[in-house]
């Protein structure tokens, strides 16, 4: 199909989304990801019965734990879709870039810079 | 086990707001088992910690290590050398592990992270009951291996009170009758005639109302 989807976005394989953990969603946000979306089966097609039930469960904890920490829970979603569903999949993307465009950037960044900068201009004092 | 359950993180972050350095220190025992304090609960939390932080423009050490048991002094002994890189300690242990690393550690304060809540069974994935209290003397062999300290509400040991209705008990609709359990297991091993042996009066000396309790084995002491 060839189709176009935002350049963005990272795909990180896992063999299930029930292998994703709420701890691996929060390790991108730690690190400076604006956003991270679960694609996963359809609901009731998953291969180990309950993988994308329980990926969906721990987006919503991982949720939970951004908003009220401040990072912002509308930064984490799920999706399901059909494997041969490449529309779909394009789709999600472009939410999902959108989403992220409207949240703007991860406030970690900007913390983690504003940190650096603040060593180095402490480290010049001591070191002219 | 001992069934623990997380505490918001609104409430550990009041704890440590004002922290230089925290330790986030799990356990692998029963609080793992119950997904409330091990290593994964562990680097959330310190994943969590690390990112308000960050935000509130604060550089603070917030380090993870997870020990096999915070119940055991050898254990504890493991962040001898490492502890004193932090101010403090957020423990996801039970009560008890948390108690104990702050006996070993007396310098250094210690918060929960955990609300530990009862000695207990899983009874599906994400549910867990209580099924014992320690009370320290134990009835399990005349009662069919049903606890009616633990289950029963009123703590009844001669059968039920007049609120059970339909092998529930009055406090709710989804708390089982123990005596409604106990009979029907006596009556499935052909032990009936054990409900109609009156329980003496109980000895709750050994129970909490003794006070603070201790087991002694004079034949393992050193």
């Amino acid at each position: 199909m060839r189709l176009n989807y935002p350049s963005s976005v990272r795909i990180i394989r896992v063999p299930c989304t029930g292998k994703v953990d709420v701890l691996h969603i929060l390790r991108c946000f730690e690190r400076g990801a604006d956003g991270v979306y679960v694609v996963g089966c359809r609901e009731g097609d998953c291969h180990y019965q309950s993988g994308n039930f329980r990926a969906k469960k721990r987006v919503e904890q991982a949720q939970q734990l951004l908003d009220r920490i401040g990072i912002g829970g509308q930064r984490v979603r799920m999706c399901n879709l059909s494997s041969s569903d490449a529309p779909l999949f394009v789709r999600f993307a472009e939410e999902m870039h959108a989403a992220v465009l409207a949240a703007g950037p991860n406030p970690i960044r900007a913390a983690r810079a504003a940190q650096k900068k603040a060593t180095a201009s402490s480290g010049m004092g001591l070191h002219p | 086990m001992i069934v623990a359950d997380r505490k918001p993180i609104e409430e550990i972050i009041e704890q440590v707001k004002d922290l230089r350095s925290v330790l986030v220190l799990g356990c692998n025992e029963c609080v793992t088992v119950c997904e409330a304090g091990g290593k994964k609960e562990v680097g959330v939390l310190a994943s969590a910690l690390r990112m308000y932080f960050l935000q509130q423009g604060r550089e603070v050490n917030v380090g993870e290590r997870t020990l096999e048991r915070q119940c055991d002094t050898e254990y504890l002994e493991e962040i001898r050398d490492s502890i004193d890189h932090y101010e403090a300690v957020v423990s996801l242990a039970c009560g008890v592990g948390i108690q104990f690393t702050a006996e070993r550690y007396p310098s250094k304060a210690v918060f929960p992270g955990v609300n530990t809540c009862f000695m207990g069974a899983a009874l599906e994935r994400g549910v867990w009951a209580e099924r014992c209290q320690g009370c320290g003397s134990c009835i399990l062999a005349t009662t069919g291996a049903v606890c009616p300290v633990a289950r029963c509400a009123k703590r009844l040991f001669n059968g039920p009170c007049g609120g059970s209705t339909a092998g529930k008990c009055e406090i709710s609709k989804d708390v089982d009758c123990a005596w409604q359990l106990i009979v029907d297991r006596l009556k499935a091993l052909g032990r009936l005639e054990d409900f109609e042996t009156l329980c003496p009066i109980k000895d709750w000396s050994t129970d909490r109302a003794g006070g603070p309790r201790k087991v002694i084995r004079e034949d393992l002491r050193s």
